[in-house]
């Protein structure tokens, strides 16, 4: 199977080492992975801003670089959302894209989705003793369904502690302009989600999605009380050991 | 033609919204009250094994009812008119207000009952008949709550949600005629205050004043969906009673209201069904009103039906349920919105209706978070109206010098390029690599400060992903 990794920008640029973490746990199961290195970014901001037009460049690049691989994984809920969800309806009424979206968009996956459905594993086989509380992204919970596929991995991980979040549902306030443009609203929100990893008393807060965990923890390390940190679960995945 | 009256935001979302993030009581009421209803509806949802083939068929039913909107309202017209009912049309908020005045001041009455009616809060009914020296009393009792506060609503199903009891105990206490100083703020008490003012005000009234959940075609029927039985009154006991109803309410025939009836309750109030729905075709010789009026009030809504993404909002049936999952509407509450119509459907409705001023900042109101779209009864897919309004937005500023679109444009260019887009990495890394020593960034300037007043930004690491890949 021919699987390529698409790294979001954010993932690229801010956290290069949960890419590392998708490489090695795949490479671990026994997979190699291809990085085609004409990729750049989905176009998300762009198009959930409302710049259409400065997006499509993106769509189409996204396309033309995955067009022929069995499988794209990406380790981000919201960028493979993006592809899945929104690329079917940018592309109408230009068939040659609808034709590569149409090839591409069902194929491209989160990286549980991958793990979990494709590849058919739910123990990578990590060990790492901490206590972990797991905050669902909005993507990843109600345009992907990933349900509890990343939480089916995380449990099975040698000495890791599971605890719940309350609310769990709620969106953390991100949402890409939204921090910016209502930023009061956005930082309520997230005020309110810090408050319920804090009431955890976890070591780490896990999502599968570093944008929303840059917010998350943006807003965690202002607060003196608290001591979460933030973490991507496939680096919890690449682990096999005690982690830093 | 643009829609007018209580549609229309006076001043921008952002700047609304702040001056309620102030009000800590606020949003402790309204967390509470939120999460009740949707905890509520989520198990009366829950019960129905066939919840998504429910709202599918609603969604369908709905899209061809706008469909063929202009066929189904005369049909409904010449139904109407048959049973004894005389039908105007409006087509803005001024002219649905003047129709209906010049009707209640034409059977000289002072006075008239109202059953909730978001088309009248739309229109500014209340303002425009107080205006004419007419006397207003709305009937549900969190309308009557919000009207004796000198108040607007701030929920669509509960418009006075933003109180709590003892807040009302005070607002019955000060404002209501009759009212002691020993009312408590007990549920049953106040509710009991509350049957005993208006039942002097349904038996003086010889007007009543509507709106309608469903409109049938077919048979010319109007619908009214409740739970308080002061809908019975309003409908039975004035001899005048005139329906202000949009006119996107139109259904086929009744066989379509089953549907409805199913879905509306169970995603409002989080009950199986609702205590009282009154249905009224006309007029019938020795019951009931005399006379019937209907208004079919367009409003904007013509205008939205032109836009094949947006016109999805017009299929809401003003249920709440997209308001009571909405992080944003909890933080903020109704009033932010500026409009009848809050939260996501608000966010989506208003601009459309209006297309104009400070509603043009609704469609950033949203996290893009997809709860409502996940809890609305007849799937609207509100993330995507919200993203297309964006884009309009967005498309009709093109040629206008904008900071923003400068910066996007210029980050389209630079990320549609791997060569670009990998110089750019290398830079951002680059630049921030002397501050590196820190770890974490507290201030950062503006625009960039609006994420920084209450959030850290971690710094790049030493490497990106693709300098580490091509090294390998
Ligand atoms: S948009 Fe949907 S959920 Fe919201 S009020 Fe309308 S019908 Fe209900």
């Amino acid at each position: 199977m021919r699987i390529a990794l698409f790294i979001t920008c954010v993932n690229d640029l801010m956290y290069p080492d949960t890419g590392r973490a998708v490489v090695s746990v795949l490479e671990r199961l026994g997979h190699t992975v291809d990085f085609p290195e004409a990729q750049t970014c989905c176009g998300q901001m762009h198009a959930n801003s409302g710049y259409r037009a400065e997006a499509m460049p993106m769509v189409r690049g996204f396309v033309d670089t995955f067009r022929g691989y069995d499988a794209v994984v990406a380790p981000s809920g919201s960028c493979v959302a993006m592809v899945r969800d929104s690329y079917p309806r940018l592309a109408l009424g230009d068939p040659d894209l609808e034709s590569g979206v149409a090839e591409v968009a069902p194929r491209t996956y989160e990286f549980a989705e991958l793990l979990v459905d494709v590849l058919g594993v739910t123990d990578v086989g990590a060990v790492f003793p901490h206590t972990v509380t797991y905050h669902p992204t909005c993507h990843g919970l109600r345009m992907l369904r990933l349900g509890d596929k990343p939480l089916t991995l995380l449990r099975a991980v040698g000495g890791l502690e599971l605890r719940p979040l309350a609310s769990a549902e709620e969106c953390c306030g991100f949402g890409g302009t939204f921090a910016l443009k209502n930023a009061g609203v956005s930082a309520a929100m997230l005020a309110d989600k810090c408050g319920a990893v804090d009431a955890t008393g976890a070591e780490y807060v896990v999502a599968a999605d570093n944008s929303c965990l840059t917010h998350i923890g943006g807003g965690l390390s202002r607060r003196a009380a608290s001591t979460a940190k933030p973490i991507h679960y496939a680096e919890i995945l690449a682990s096999t050991g005690s982690a830093s | 033609m643009n829609g007018t009256g209580n549609i229309v935001a006076l001043r921008p979302f952002p700047d609304a919204a702040r001056l309620e993030l102030n009000d800590q009581q606020l949003r402790t009421n309204l967390r509470r009250a939120t999460h009740t209803i949707r905890d509520k509806r989520l198990r009366v949802v829950g019960e129905v094994d066939d919840w998504e083939a429910l709202r599918r068929a609603g969604a369908a039913i709905k899209d061809d009812v706008l469909a063929r909107l202009p066929e189904l309202l005369e049909r409904f017209e010449e139904s109407a008119t048959r049973a004894g009912a005389v039908v105007h049309w409006a087509r803005d908020a001024a002219e649905a207000c003047e129709i209906v005045t010049r009707l209640v001041t034409g059977t000289a009455a002072r006075e008239v009952v109202k059953v909730k009616s978001m088309a009248t809060q739309e229109i500014g009914l209340n303002e425009a008949l107080e205006a004419a020296g007419i006397e207003a009393t709305e009937t549900d009792l969190a309308e009557l709550i919000v009207q004796l506060a000198d108040d607007t609503p701030s929920h669509i199903l509960v418009p006075a949600i933003h109180y709590n009891r003892s807040q009302i105990r005070d607002i019955f206490r000060s404002r209501m005629p009759g009212v002691t100083d020993g009312l408590t703020d007990d549920p049953p008490a106040l509710a009991e205050a509350a049957r005993r003012h208006l039942r002097a005000k349904f038996l003086s009234a010889t007007v009543g004043i509507s709106g309608a959940n469903f409109a049938i075609a077919e048979t010319g029927t109007l619908v009214v969906v409740e739970s308080e039985g002061n809908g019975r009154m309003c409908l039975t006991l004035p001899e005048t009673l005139i329906s202000v109803v949009g006119i996107e309410k139109i259904l086929p025939t009744f066989s379509e209201l089953e549907v409805f009836l199913q879905l509306l309750p169970r995603s409002s109030t989080g009950e199986r069904m609702n205590p009282y729905t009154s249905m009224w075709t006309g007029v019938t010789p020795g019951d009931g009103p005399r006379t019937t009026h209907i208004v079919l009030v367009d409003n904007g809504r013509t205008a939205t039906l032109a836009d094949e993404i947006g016109r999805q909002a017009l299929r809401c049936i003003r249920c709440s349920a997209c308001l009571n999952v909405c992080p944003v509407y909890e933080r903020v509450g109704g009033h932010a919105y500026g409009s009848v119509y809050p939260g996501p459907i608000g966010a989506i409705l208003s601009p459309q209706l209006t297309s104009s001023g400070a509603n043009s900042t609704l469609p950033y109101a949203s996290s893009l978070c997809g709860a409502c779209f996940d809890a609305c009864p007849v799937r609207i897919n509100i993330p995507e109206v919200l993203v297309h309004l964006r884009q309009k937005g967005v498309d009709a500023k093109r040629g206008k010098p904008s900071a923003e679109r400068a910066a996007f444009v210029s980050l389209s260019w630079i990320m549609r390029d791997r060569r670009r887009y990998a110089a750019a990495l290398r830079a951002a890394r680059r630049g921030s690599a002397p501050l590196r020593g820190r770890g974490r960034l507290r201030r950062l300037p503006w625009p960039a400060s609006a994420w920084t007043d209450s959030r850290d930004v971690p710094l790049p690491p030493k490497q990106t992903f693709r300098e580490w890949w091509a090294k390998r």
